[in-house]
């Protein structure tokens, strides 16, 4: 392989050596074009994101949302899809998602309408999935998110990511498959449950631009309390839809991998299918419009069972909800309505809290740290409120509180498995942890 | 084109006409409605024509592997080659629709558009019923219901023929 590689381009032969053990290295470190070389393939990445609405009921019907729980203990009668029920929409799930939409700089549809997708399986009980598919609640946003680059990492590359739309969708149940006695089972506590479906547009390139985005992403929605984010409990799901192509000519056939549970993952996963696609090309062969399951353990994606072609989910508008109606603001209402009844856009926007990049540029403003540090800080849940709260006691420099945090705090907590946010109330003593005790011994 | 006139074309018998001229006529007048028959609105013949042909696109002829394929998604069953003209007489009917004019028409998709999507609080009101649920189903292990392992593919025409066989329908 990397015989290959250094073939195609010789000045990247530093680069390319590094294949086999970390991830491809993509824009982030400007290269010197050879004149003379040929046009490499790259890769083209679009990532389609399911995360959970952090809601107390699911999407159409009044049960539970939990994580671990009893088998088909919170399922409806609505959500086993048993004859004559129907769906209500959960409020609460139509904010997040306008929440979420406002945040990403979507336009909110004021009228968007709901659909059917159906297929066959097992976890699908009712046989159809009810999403929006026509016209969802929000469309045309951008996510901006920032690499570091540069030879030592240190330079912060903003880049941007087009959000195509998001929309309500709900959830399958869990399947779990019983190989030995050849059968599955199925739990129904997740089917129903409400999920902002936000498709990206294939504007990134690599793993690393994918799982950097993710990351935001994921920070994005905990600091707006819609989604969890927490990828190894499924809260959120990535699905990536990888292709590879020569600059300037139309984009290759894609093949969409699924299974990946952590962003780490997710940026092995991009480039060893990127990899796979690029030798697919070289060996004369045509890479196959397919769906790939990633294994994290071998490091490799294979192609998953059903071989049943190009699906027709026979879409079709949802005979039993209304299209749904936001108002932009109290004026708009129209009279008569309850309030209760009516989710205005203007009230969401005043209500949006403080975005991670927006506490960035606040951080690197007013304590003059530097930008990668502000990524650090923000990074870790609960961080950012201790070092705030050291600040206020201390009289060092923010450099230097910066310098003990990321290299001491941090350290320490890794050590022992603890994060901050569980631990560590400013000015509280706890485990000889408290914030003025420690600068004196460190510093 | 008034009702008269069409009814004129349809060469309808004039008898029935003249309630309809009544109504159409200033109210004052509803007075002096001649009844000499029950007064019911339903026309004695048809007063509806079926579209021609010519007017119609082209029939659809529906392939066989479209046929396999629908009948893969949607689990139905054409069988023989009766159902098929039943499928292609059902389009052919619906085709029908063709010589209305849509343009700049907004689709309908719901009679409730002008109602308000009702919108549910979040609080938690069902659920905790898993023995109910797992009563209707046959086959349960532990609490969760039991299917096979992955979608059992629809059997081939020929075999489904043989399985049907003794069918009654």
């Amino acid at each position: 392989m990397n015989k290959q590689m250094s073939m195609l381009c010789p000045k990247a032969s530093r680069v390319i050596r590094r294949i086999s053990t970390s991830s491809l290295r993509c824009d982030s470190q400007p290269q010197p074009r050879a004149k003379s070389a040929p046009q490499q393939l790259v890769g083209v990445v679009g990532l389609e994101v399911h995360a959970q609405i952090n809601s107390n009921t699911k999407l159409f019907s009044g049960s539970s949302v939990r994580f671990s729980a009893p088998p088909n203990s919170l399922v409806s009668f609505f959500d086993a899809s048993l004859p004559g029920t129907l769906p209500v929409l959960n409020k609460r799930c139509v904010e997040a998602a306008v929440m979420t939409g406002l945040a990403l700089n979507c336009t909110i549809n004021r009228k968007s309408l709901f659909d059917r997708k159906h297929y066959f399986y097992a976890d699908l009980p009712s046989g159809y999935q009810i999403t929006q598919q026509r016209q969802p609640i929000a469309v045309d946003g951008t996510l901006t998110y920032s690499l570091l680059g540069g030879t030592k990492r240190s330079q912060v590359i903003r880049k941007t990511v087009n959000i195509k739309q998001i929309q309500l969708e709900q959830d399958s149940g869990k399947s779990l498959h019983d190989d030995l006695r050849s059968q599955t089972l199925i739990d129904l506590n997740r089917a129903g449950v409400g999920l902002m479906e936000l498709v990206m547009e294939p504007d990134m390139s690599c793993g690393e631009e994918a799982a950097a985005a993710v990351r935001e992403l994921q920070l994005i929605l905990q600091a707006l309390g819609t989604c969890q984010g927490n990828m190894s409990e499924g809260q959120m799901r990535v699905d990536a839809n990888v292709s590879v192509h020569k600059p300037g000519e139309p984009l290759g056939i894609r093949a969409e991998v699924k299974n990946i549970n952590s962003v780490r993952c997710l940026a092995r996963a991009i480039d060893y299918e990127i990899q796979r696609q690029i030798e697919v090309l070289q060996r004369g062969q045509t890479v196959q419009n397919e769906t790939r399951a990633y294994d994290s353990k071998s490091g490799e994606t294979i192609p998953m069972r059903d071989k049943e072609g190009l699906q027709d989910y026979r879409f079709m508008p949802e005979p039993n909800l209304p299209p749904l109606i936001v108002y932009e603001d109290n004026a708009s209402l129209p009279t008569g309505i309850d309030a209760c009844q009516a989710v205005v856009v203007h009230k969401i926007r005043e209500g949006l809290p403080e975005l991670p990049g927006v506490k960035r540029d606040r951080l690197v403003q007013t304590y003059g740290i530097l930008p990668e540090h502000s990524f650090t800080l923000v990074n870790e849940d609960g961080l950012v409120e201790y070092f705030e709260a050291v600040m206020k006691v201390t009289k060092k420099e923010p450099r230097k509180v910066i310098g003990w945090v990321t290299n001491e705090l941090l350290g320490h907590l890794k050590e022992k498995d603890m994060s901050v946010s569980h631990r560590f109330f400013p000015g509280e003593i706890l485990n000889g942890f408290h914030p003025e005790g420690l600068i004196i011994q460190a510093i | 084109m008034s009702v008269i006139s069409i009814a004129a074309k349809r060469g309808l018998s004039l008898k029935i006409i003249r309630p309809w001229c009544n109504l159409l006529t200033n109210s004052a007048s509803s007075t002096r409605v001649t009844c000499l028959w029950s007064s019911t609105k339903v026309p004695e013949a048809a007063t509806w024509e079926p579209v021609p042909e010519s007017q119609l696109p082209p029939p659809v002829q529906v392939p066989a592997d479209l046929v396999d394929k629908l009948e893969r998604l949607a689990l139905v069953d054409f069988r023989t080659k009766q159902g098929l003209d039943c499928l292609e007489k059902a389009i052919r009917f619906a085709d029908q629709l063709h010589v209305v004019d849509t343009s700049g028409v907004e689709p309908m998709d719901s009679v409730l558009e002008d109602r308000a999507l009702n919108l549910r609080g979040d609080a938690v009101v069902e659920g905790d019923c898993a023995e109910e649920l797992l009563q209707l189903s046959k086959n349960t292990v532990e609490e969760y219901f039991v299917a096979p392992p992955g979608n059992i593919p629809l059997p081939t025409r020929e075999e489904r023929t043989a399985m049907l066989k003794h069918s009654e329908f």
